[in-house]
Formats: structure tokens, C-alpha cells, sequence
């Protein structure tokens, strides 16, 4: 085998190239290309109001765009020592909620499915199993759904605002979704059953794993970033611990530790530090999986994801059910010059954000850290560890597994900065 | 209109430039139609939703996103000639989304700001929407268009008449849904009566004003609207950054936002 090539890699969000370089059958480069066009956000926040920013940070990614809203409302609340009531910090879980619905449901079935099914697209899928793919998009919808009944619409919804919502959302239409949520709770449920069985490539890493770890709860918004190598770091410390750097085939800066090795965020992190504070379904889901924890294969991040599905359909249940708008929908604000930092769990791992404002309320510096900026150069190292196994595989399969292993991690090469091009190649 | 192919379903291809994918995901999002969708046409290229790459040429390419480097100055023109009928998906692609900011910077400042090694990336200093490079036959706005739209244009299309569009502005959407105006009302700057219809008047039905995502309507009055929403901005230059937002580059609102700006200097030095 001397060259791959796959003009583009399908089924992620974004353009991305992917270069393996072999030497006497040997892999002796890898690289993840980043060619999605840089778009600067961070650069044109400087100078906008506050409250423009959770609209602005939305257009960074239209899978996971509630994310940035939350990530930057918190991060600007921690500026101006803003608490929010616990009426809007639960709404903020229960429109998370329909986010993790909409976009695991869409990794899951639409976008990673197909590898191990041996399908090019969900679409071929429904060829030949209608049933699937139908109540894939069933309980993609519900998450949508829910999105727009609290956000007006599911990509880039308009009710999120520093402080709060700008409107309470109504009872009714929010009360009317429990049917199809208790119908996402049984399929969530089947989707594990189903995920159990499914022929993964065998790959065993020894991650470091890290996410937000909340006292109470499964960690979304506030708390600590725990990592599996037992530190626990505070949004104000994350940068002290978790850098990027710009190299220079990337439009997507690279994260690592302070102490310069890869780290992992996303759904495999989440599952294996915080699977204790699952809700009941979803811990019955995972005990009756008879899963060994940690999750070290990669590729079984389909398998986290649909646990995941368990627990946020069952806490969208929850949160509706006691749903009762209560007080102001947003607390009010009173500008001072600070400086704040905001982590929270995008579907595809932590978000981090730092905004400093002015006594005007006008943005003098923000940073943004994506979750997929923080896994590439482990996806590259990942890469590294599955290359004995891809050289001795024909040309098509090598390929596939790679790409599948990028596609995985449910990158969103937007946010981290869209083509993924597969070179291997003789190097001489 | 595309002539309709008497026997094969027409092939339709979806582009992206540089964007959020958003617009791209809106159509994933047509839950109840999808499939439908993809038997009544053949989508031979959509990376998004599948490995499968149809070879061109197609009958309908779609384009989400805008053109911001030199690689996609040249793409565009790949695109255009293998596309007999050009959608623009979006209002990156049809005024150069949110990314235009760079338009109003000094070439090269957000660069800076962002990276460490500028010098590592190739980029253009302007957001372009796709019709500032090659001719396209439709243009669908919004940030994120509304999904039922990408729907109602390839039915169109496959029936041969003309796609039925909202053609009043966010204004008369708010009027319909009986909402009370945010502006009058409340005192709120809001985009709505200048604004291209077509999202339902979301941010008034949620008390806030209109951010101008689906672009500027044909029949608005940019003047009048701009003279009075100044007087009231809740703080410096609101009503200049609402037109300088998600559709900035759109010539109406940029001129807009000049007049704003203007007449904002003229009251700070009253």
C-alpha cells in the first residue's frame, strides 16, 4: 500500500485533510489537516455588547450551538457576579437537554452508524432497514423540538441572553412534548440494547479523560474540569492546565496539559468519571450493558452517546414535569469592568470561554477553547496507535477505519476552526 | 426553472464554504421529510450525510456558506460550472454570514487576535456572499434559513413554478401573530420592519427585537427606520451593531449601519 486518498472526508462537521505517511510499511507521520476557513470570532467579539455575544458564539456551530450560548452566558455572568435563580439554571439544563437529544441522535444513527453498518450514508441505511433510520429521526425531532419550544428555533435559538432568557417559555407546548420524550426514554433505551452489538475495530487507549464534574448532578454547566489523572481544575484555572497552541497545518489550534501530553473530552470522559451521577434509567441502562469502566475504545464513544440519550431523555421528562415559570427570566445586570471564565459539556466535550468586559459592558478580550481543538492531537495519536492494524488492511478498509475512527469523535472542525482528505504515501 | 428531467430524479448536490453548517443541518433536520426528499431527488453529493460522491454534472447545487479564502475563490467557479441551477443557502452564502465583520477590520487585525503564527493561514481580508464571484439563480436567506424553505424551493423546482416565498418583512410576520410590537411597546431597537421575512417573527414572540438574520427586505425604509431607532439605542452604537451583525455585508444594511453611526456621532456630540 503507498497512497490513499480521499478527496473529502464525509459525515463530520467541517474540512479537515488526513496525511498518513509510511516508510518501509512502516507509519511514520500522521497528521489531521485543518483547512476549514478561520472565521475570527474572537477577533470581532472585541468591541460588541455583552449581550450580543451569546447570538455571535451560537454561529460557531450550528450542531452544538446552545453550547455557546451557555458557555458564554456563563462566562459573562462570572464577570459581573451575576448568580442566576435556580428557575433559569434549570431551564438551561432542560434546553441542554434538547441539544445532547438532537445531536447524539444525529451522531449515533446518522453520521457513525453507517461505518459499522457497511453504508455509505443513513439514507442507504433506510434502504434496507426503514425502521431504523425512521425512528432515528423520531428521536432526533424530539430533541429539536424541545429546542424550539424553549429557543424558538433548534440551530441558533433566540431566548438565550447573559442572566437568563429573555422569556419564560410556555408551559403548554413544553408540557405537550412528554409523550415523545417518554417514547425517546423507551427508544434511548433500545438504542443501547442495539449499540451493545454492534462489530467495533478493536483499539484500547489509555486516555486521560476529562470533564466537568458537578457535586449534584451529571456534570453539564459550573463545577470543576476533573481529569482521570486526579486533578480537579476550576474554569477561573483551566487555561493554567489546558493550553493550545497554532501549528501550522491547522486553522484549528491544538490543545494539550501543562505538562504537554493529549487529553480527552467528550462523551467517553463524561461516562467514565461521572456515570455514578446518571439518572436511575440511565444507570439501569449501563448496569444491564455489563460495561467494564473506563471505556477506553474510542470508536465505543456510540456506545456512551447512547447512554447519554438515556439520561437526557429521562431529565428532560424530569425537568418538564416540574416546570413552572417563576420569577424574572432573567437576572438583571449591573455593569462593571471584570473579567470572567465559563466552562460547560458541548455534546462533544468541554467548552471553555473567557471574556473580559469593560465598565460599558463592551467585550475587550475573549477566548474560546472547542472541544475538538482540544481533541485533535489526541484523534492524531489515536491515529498512531491504530496504524498497525490499518497498514495491513486492503486499501478500502484502511481508509474506512480511519475516517471512522476520526468520525468517532463527533468532531465539529467548525467550531475547532470542512474537507478530510486521507493521503498515505511512500515517504522516501 | 431547471427543466425537469423526464427520466432520471435530478441530481442535487450541497456545498460548504465557510460557515457554521447550520443551514446544512437544517435540512438533516427535516425529520418528517428527509426521506421523502431523497427519493423524490437524488442527492449525489452531500458530505454531511454521506461518503457517496455522484460525479457531476448536477442539476441543482445548493451552497451553504460564503467565500473567504483564495482556495474557495477558485472552488466557487468548479462548483458553478457543474451546477445548471445555483441555490445560495443561508445568508453567509447570500451576504457573507457573520464572518463579514472583517470586511469593516484592518486587513489582518483578527488574525492577529486570534492566532499565534497569522503567517501559517491563508485567508481573504472580505466575507463575499456567492453571487460577488459567479451568477446564482436563487437566493434562499436567514441564519439558519427556515427549513420548510429548502423544501418548498426543490418542490418548485421539481414542479416547474415559481417558489412561493413570505414577501412581507419580520414586521408583518409580528403583525400576523398578533405579538405586541417590542418596540413601541417597550422601547426595544428592533430590525423587524426592514428585515426579509421568513422566520415567523421568533425574537419579538420572545420580547426582544429583531437581529436582522434573514437579511434586508426589498421594500424597507433603512432611512426613517434608522433615524428614530437611534435616538433610543440602550447603548453606544446599538442600532449601527444590529445592522452590523449577521447580514453586515448585505449593501442595504451596510449603508444602514453608516447612517447609524453617523447620526449616533452627531447626538454624543450634542
Amino acid at each position: 500500500m503507498n497512497t490513499i486518498e480521499v478527496p473529502a472526508l464525509a459525515r463530520v462537521e467541517g474540512e479537515g485533510g488526513l496525511y498518513i505517511g509510511l516508510k518501509d510499511g512502516q507509519v511514520v507521520e500522521i497528521r489531521l489537516d485543518i483547512y476549514e476557513p478561520p472565521r475570527f470570532f474572537e477577533g470581532f467579539l472585541v468591541g460588541r455588547n455583552l449581550q450580543e455575544v451569546p447570538d455571535i458564539t451560537a454561529r460557531i456551530c450550528g450542531i452544538c450551538p446552545v453550547a455557546y450560548q451557555m458557555s458564554s452566558a456563563i462566562a459573562l455572568e462570572k464577570a459581573l457576579d451575576v448568580e442566576v435563580s435556580p428557575q433559569v439554571y434549570a431551564l438551561r439544563r432542560l434546553m441542554y437537554c434538547g441539544e445532547y437529544i438532537e445531536s447524539h441522535s444525529l451522531h449515533i444513527y446518522l453520521l457513525q452508524a453507517p461505518d459499522l453498518l457497511g453504508q455509505p450514508s443513513a439514507l442507504d441505511l433506510a434502504a434496507i432497514a426503514p425502521e431504523v433510520v425512521k425512528n432515528a429521526l423520531r428521536m432526533k425531532k424530539v430533541g429539536n423540538e424541545l429546542l424550539k419550544a424553549i429557543g424558538g428555533r433548534s440551530v441558533h435559538p433566540v431566548n438565550v441572553c447573559a442572566g437568563g432568557f429573555y422569556r419564560w417559555p410556555d408551559v403548554a407546548p413544553l408540557k405537550a412534548l412528554l409523550p415523545d420524550l417518554e417514547w425517546g426514554l423507551e427508544a434511548a433505551k433500545e438504542t443501547v440494547r442495539w449499540s451493545l452489538n454492534l462489530p467495533y475495530p478493536e483499539l484500547e487507549i489509555d486516555y486521560e479523560f476529562v470533564a466537568i464534574h458537578h457535586p449534584d448532578e451529571y456534570g453539564l454547566m459550573h463545577g470543576d474540569a476533573w481529569s482521570s489523572k486526579g486533578n480537579k481544575t476550576s474554569a477561573a484555572d483551566y487555561e493554567m492546565r489546558y493550553f493550545e497552541e497554532h501549528v501550522q497545518r491547522s486553522n484549528a489550534l491544538h490543545g494539550h496539559t501543562a505538562q504537554g501530553g493529549t487529553y480527552l473530552v467528550g462523551p467517553l470522559a463524561r461516562l467514565n468519571l461521572n456515570h455514578d451521577q446518571l439518572l436511575p434509567a440511565a444507570q439501569a441502562a449501563l448496569k444491564d450493558a455489563g460495561l467494564k469502566l473506563p471505556l477506553k475504545n474510542p470508536y465505543k464513544s456510540l456506545i456512551a452517546r447512547s447512554i447519554e440519550l438515556v439520561h437526557f431523555y429521562e431529565e428532560a421528562i424530569q425537568l418538564i414535569e416540574i416546570y413552572q415559570p417563576d420569577g424574572p427570566a432573567h437576572a438583571s445586570l449591573k455593569l462593571k469592568a471584570g473579567e470572567g471564565c465559563g466552562i460547560s459539556e458541548a455534546p462533544r466535550g468541554l467548552l471553555y470561554h473567557r471574556y473580559k468586559i469593560d465598565e460599558n459592558g463592551l467585550v475587550t478580550f475573549a477566548r474560546i477553547t472547542p472541544p475538538t481543538a482540544q481533541n485533535l492531537p489526541r484523534i492524531e495519536a489515536d491515529l498512531f496507535a491504530l496504524a498497525p492494524q490499518i497498514v495491513e488492511m486492503p486499501q478500502e478498509q484502511a481508509t474506512l477505519t480511519a475516517e471512522h475512527l476520526v468520525r468517532s469523535y463527533d468532531p465539529c472542525i467548525s467550531c475547532a476552526t470542512h474537507f478530510l482528505k486521507l493521503k498515505m504515501e511512500e515517504i522516501n | 426553472m431547471i427543466p425537469a428531467p423526464k427520466t432520471n430524479k435530478p441530481k442535487v448536490a450541497i456545498y460548504k464554504f465557510s460557515s457554521c453548517d447550520g443551514c446544512q443541518l437544517s435540512i438533516l433536520n427535516l425529520e418528517d421529510e428527509l426521506l421523502d426528499l431523497a427519493s423524490a431527488v437524488d442527492i449525489a453529493f452531500f458530505l454531511e450525510a454521506t461518503r457517496t460522491v455522484k460525479p457531476g454534472p448536477y442539476d441543482v447545487g445548493i451552497i451553504e456558506g460564503s467565500v473567504t479564502t483564495p482556495h474557495e475563490v477558485e472552488r466557487i467557479k468548479e462548483v458553478r460550472s457543474e451546477c445548471k441551477f445555483l441555490i445560495s443557502l443561508g445568508t453567509c452564502a447570500t451576504a457573507g454570514g457573520i464572518q463579514a465583520l472583517r470586511n469593516f477590520a484592518r486587513p489582518g487585525e483578527y488574525a492577529r487576535t486570534v492566532y499565534a503564527h497569522p503567517e501559517f493561514l491563508h485567508y481573504l481580508d472580505t466575507s463575499t456572499p456567492i453571487s460577488a464571484h459567479v451568477p446564482v439563480d436563487l437566493e434562499i436567506w436567514g441564519c439558519p434559513i427556515n427549513k420548510g424553505t429548502v423544501v418548498e424551493v426543490l418542490a418548485a423546482l421539481l414542479q416547474n413554478r415559481r417558489p412561493n416565498f413570505p414577501p412581507s418583512p419580520v414586521c408583518l410576520e409580528c403583525k400576523r401573530r398578533s405579538l405586541i410590537c417590542v418596540a413601541v411597546a417597550q422601547g426595544i431597537s428592533c430590525l423587524g420592519p426592514v428585515v426579509h421575512g421568513g422566520c415567523g417573527a421568533l425574537c419579538p414572540a420572545n420580547g426582544r427585537g429583531c437581529y436582522g438574520c434573514f437579511g434586508p427586505s426589498s421594500a424597507g425604509n433603512f432611512s426613517a427606520l434608522v433615524a428614530s431607532m437611534v435616538q433610543h439605542d440602550r447603548y453606544s452604537n446599538e442600532t449601527a451593531n444590529l445592522l452590523r451583525s449577521f447580514s453586515s455585508a448585505a449593501p442595504a444594511f451596510r449603508a444602514a449601519a453608516d447612517a447609524a453611526l453617523k447620526t449616533a456621532a452627531v447626538k454624543e456630540t450634542r
